[in-house]
């Protein structure tokens, strides 16, 4: 059988103003009809620039430097600009990240999929919207010609992606590029979708290249798959080989930092060095006196209770309610009830994990704690004394400094204009922690070296450093306020797994040491699981069900967090599924 | 050095940008040597229009000295009075930057403070600072400096008012333009006062205005900055415009728009250059301001490169 689509030896170079920047280099990849092939790396790995070379659409300035792009036998890079656009869409269609914006909210599903199944051919509008019917029937939409006439708004984020894949389904495509698909979605509903793109490469023969990040939806649906790093083929090969065998340290590296659903590790080990190498005088410039001890010695000599006093923070009966504008002057508000009668209890030195979807309250429950959000009603309870909720909480408020927070993204939890060790020493100079500025530098350049920065680092802006190391940033922040007690609020959700296992590690090895209580807010179980010794789960603001995280992990109590349990795409599922 | 040149030239993204934009060179040129004219006009100018004993009515209207009847010691001509008219065009410059930039910074600090507040805040303060906006922004320019200058005039005393006059100008010029940067300082402190870092800093407990100043203001410099520029020209313009109608600078100390004022009497008689000149200046310095701010604007907003 012919391949469908073969790329063979391409790169694809943009020039920047440091010079050219090879994106990708000598990609090699062949697919079959109905083949599904995963291409898997951390951002920056050159993923989406494949699948911009094999569209035709790298943005400007870049260019395909060398190599061949062939679908069914013909030269994708001998077309000009008019054929390639009549043979996107046409034999080749894309799948994007966010349903939200790839479809156009002023126009309803029927006028979008319409005109795209007649801008491509000659049917009348009966005859396509006929059409549009029977792929939406196909995608998996119930009562498709009724909900055919709404707006994308009115439709769930599950629904508009698989009216996303209708649309690309319009022109018959033989091959479809799926950018992640499901990592805008919630874990049941990422099942669901990556089911219909099982089936539709059965039934209909369409070759996917599937691009993502997460090694366990690659797991669970690809045929073959092709592991990148910095624009570079580390491995390839049938999935069930490269994931069951894999060859290449990168390939064992990267699954070794996935978390394990079904196990809870100590440590992550076998972790490649990720960050750029840094010179010897990066490493050398020290403020003296300045070391990670003296920063553990100083963080240990706060006065702090013992582990086994009861619990450090509890909740009861929280109800959050947000309103909306009134809907005429003298309405009642509409309310929407955020959190109901939520109430939890994190033990001292012990780690609850809060694990929610999106729109569960789980950021919610962090904010009315540290005071962003006032509750409605419920108490919370902080080393056996009431919290003033909301703002009714003193600027002067000793919780202030006692209670701190780590961001989710790190890209705006730190400001950009401030340097460091303005950034750092600001807590310590709020709450009078170091006497003089010289204090307070050797204080921010000896917990820069507990985090595992290097103390330079102080010199510099946010800008100049990556993600993972932004977060270390924002947990030395956290740190240097002494604090009893930690909120978390998604920390690792934003970076590449390889970088999440060593911010994991980071923060274990924080809380074995200084005995802090964390508050560790997730969507992911597999890195709860890691990280927890107690476990809440919360869905549409309401408490499901808690408890001792091993208890929970083997036989939840909850309907709803044994489907979380089953949905939860993981390494294991290869072996269950066994396809490949 | 070269060296340093070589990687700054590369490390610096708008350095980059503005070696890579001829447009953008010939303005900054352009507004560099308005600049100059301005600051060093006694030392470059042969007399000063100001001193009423340095020029002579028998010197009036001598065209261009390339022209028939022209004086060399007049390099473009003579004004009705006998004026130099490069001088008084140097002078005028200084004055009208003076002005420009005084009312700009005035506007600058008084909008961006409301600005800020109001969209930190946000609720009923924000609310009677936007719709105070909103009336401002409904009042023409001339109109609110015609105003303010009315005012003065009514309540000070003339001889005072006289003194006080480029005063009272820079605050109505200044009146006028503080909106944009309070709508501009507002909609950016919405963006970032939602953003983690201003969260970090409300948890701790700082003090709202230690947030306001030190985390979020240097945020939102940038399109403040693009508002500066663009609003640098419209001050000059304004005071140009209020100089021509007759209320702006004293008679006495020329201003651009007031040897417009003059010229124009003089345009169908002959005397063209009173005129010419004086507005090519007055162009070619908003233009250059305007290109700066579109320039600033291009590197400050990465979607619009």
């Amino acid at each position: 059988m012919e391949d469908l689509l073969t790329l063979r030896d391409l790169s694809v170079v943009y020039p920047t103003r440091f010079g050219p920047f090879t994106a990708i280099e000598g990609i090699n990849l062949t697919l079959q009809k109905g083949e599904i092939h995963g291409l898997v790396g951390e951002s920056g790995a050159g993923k989406s620039t494949i699948g911009a070379a094999i569209m035709g659409l790298i943005p400007a300035p870049g260019y395909i430097a060398q190599g061949q792009v062939h679908l069914d036998g013909m030269d994708l890079r001998a077309l000009d600009a008019k054929a390639y656009h009549k043979l996107r869409g046409a034999r080749i269609s894309m799948i994007f990240q966010d349903p939200q914006t790839s479809l156009n909210p002023l126009l309803t599903i029927e006028d979008q999929l319409v005109e795209t199944i007649r801008q491509h051919t000659d049917q009348t509008r009966t005859q396509a919207r006929d059409k549009a019917i029977a792929l939406l029937q196909e995608t998996g939409i119930h009562d498709a010609e009724a909900r055919m006439a709404e707006y994308p708004h009115q439709f769930s984020g599950g629904m508009r992606q698989r009216v996303v894949i209708a649309l690309a389904l319009c022109t018959e495509p033989d091959l479809i590029i799926a950018d992640e698909p499901t990592t805008a979605l919630d874990v049941a509903i990422q099942k669901q979708i990556l089911q219909l793109i099982r089936r539709l490469a059965k039934d209909r023969g369409i070759g996917f290249i599937l691009i993502t990040h997460d090694i366990g939806v690659i797991a669970e649906i690809t045929d073959s798959v092709t592991v990148l790093r910095g624009g570079k083929v580390m491995e390839h090969g049938q999935t069930a080989q490269v994931l069951g065998r894999p060859a290449h340290s990168y390939t064992r590296a990267l699954m070794a930092a996935v978390p394990l659903l079904d196990k809870r590790l100590v440590r992550f080990t076998n972790i490649m060095d990720s960050e750029p190498k840094l010179s010897a005088p990066e490493l050398s410039w020290k403020v003296a006196g300045a070391s990670a001890e003296y920063a553990s010695d100083w963080l240990l000599a706060g006065d702090r209770a013992q582990a086994g006093d009861g619990p450090v923070l509890q909740v009861r009966d929280l109800d959050v309610t947000f309103y909306g504008n009134r809907p005429f002057a003298f309405g009642a508000r509409d309310g929407f009830k955020a959190l109901q009668s939520v109430s939890l209890q994190v033990d001292r030195g012990k780690v609850l994990g809060v694990i929610g979807e999106s729109g569960s309250g789980k950021s919610t429950l962090a904010k009315a704690i540290v005071g962003l959000v006032r509750p409605s009603a419920g108490e919370i309870t902080f080393e056996g004394a009431p919290l003033p909720l909301g703002r009714d909480r003193a600027r002067t408020h000793p919780a202030r400094r006692k209670i701190q927070m780590v961001f989710q993204d790190p890209y705006s939890s730190l400001n950009n204009r401030r340097r460091i060790e303005q950034i750092i020493g600001e807590p310590l100079r709020f709450f009078g922690l170091a006497k003089t500025r010289a204090d307070r530098r050797r204080l921010v350049a000896s917990v820069l070296d507990l985090v595992e920065m290097p103390q330079r680092a102080m010199l510099k802006y946010p800008h100049q450093f990556s993600g993972g190391q932004r977060q270390r940033i924002a947990v030395a922040r956290a740190l240097v306020a002494r604090p009893e007690f930690l909120i978390c609020d998604e920390p690792t959700s934003a970076l590449d797994v390889s970088i999440q296992a060593q911010i994991l590690n980071l923060l274990k090895d924080l809380q074995a040491t200084f005995g802090l209580s964390i508050l560790f807010i997730s969507h992911n179980l597999a890195v709860v699981r890691q990280m927890a010794d107690d476990v809440a789960v919360l869905r549409r603001g309401q408490l499901q069900e808690s408890g001792p995280a091993e208890a929970f992990f083997e036989a939840p109590q909850a309907e709803y967090s044994r489907q979380l349990l089953a949905e939860t795409p993981s390494l294991a599922m290869l072996s269950a599924t066994g396809h490949g | 050095m070269l060296t340093w040149w070589r990687r700054v030239r590369v490390e610096n993204e708008m350095l980059y940008l503005f070696l890579r934009r001829p447009v953008a060179q010939l303005a900054a040129l352009a507004a560099f040597l308005s600049i100059m004219g301005a600051l060093f006009a006694p030392l470059i100018t042969p007399s000063n229009p100001y001193d009423l004993a340095s020029f002579d009515i028998l010197d009036s209207f001598l065209p261009p000295a390339w022209s028939d009847g022209g004086d060399p010691r007049f390099i473009i001509g003579t004004d009705d009075q006998g004026r130099d008219l490069y001088s008084s065009i140097l002078y005028g410059t200084r004055l009208s930057l003076l002005i420009g930039l005084c009312s700009v910074a005035f506007a600058a600090v008084l909008g961006t403070a409301l600005g800020v507040a109001a969209g930190y805040f946000g609720g009923r303060f924000d609310a009677v600072v936007m719709r105070i906006a909103d009336v401002q922004l409904s009042l023409p320019a001339i109109l609110t400096a015609l105003l303010v200058d009315g005012v003065a005039r009514g309540l000070l005393p003339r001889q005072q008012h006289e003194e006080l006059l480029l005063v009272v100008l820079t605050v109505a010029i200044a009146l006028s333009l503080w909106v944009d940067f309070a709508r501009t300082a507002r909609a950016s402190t919405f963006v970032e006062r939602n953003k983690e870092y201003v969260q970090a800093a409300e948890i701790m407990g700082l003090h709202p205005i230690r947030i306001m100043a030190v985390a979020i203001l240097p945020n939102i410099l940038g399109p403040l900055m693009v508002i500066g520029t663009v609003d640098l020209a419209v001050a000059i313009l304004l005071e140009a415009t209020l100089s021509f109608l007759g209320v702006g600078v004293p008679a006495d100390q020329p201003s651009l728009g007031t040897l417009i004022d003059t010229g124009k009497d003089y345009m169908f008689s002959g005397e063209w250059w009173i005129v010419i000149f004086p507005a090519a200046m007055l162009i070619s310095m908003i233009i250059a301001v305007n290109l700066l701010g579109d320039f600033f604007r291009a590197v400050l907003n990465p979607r619009l490169r």
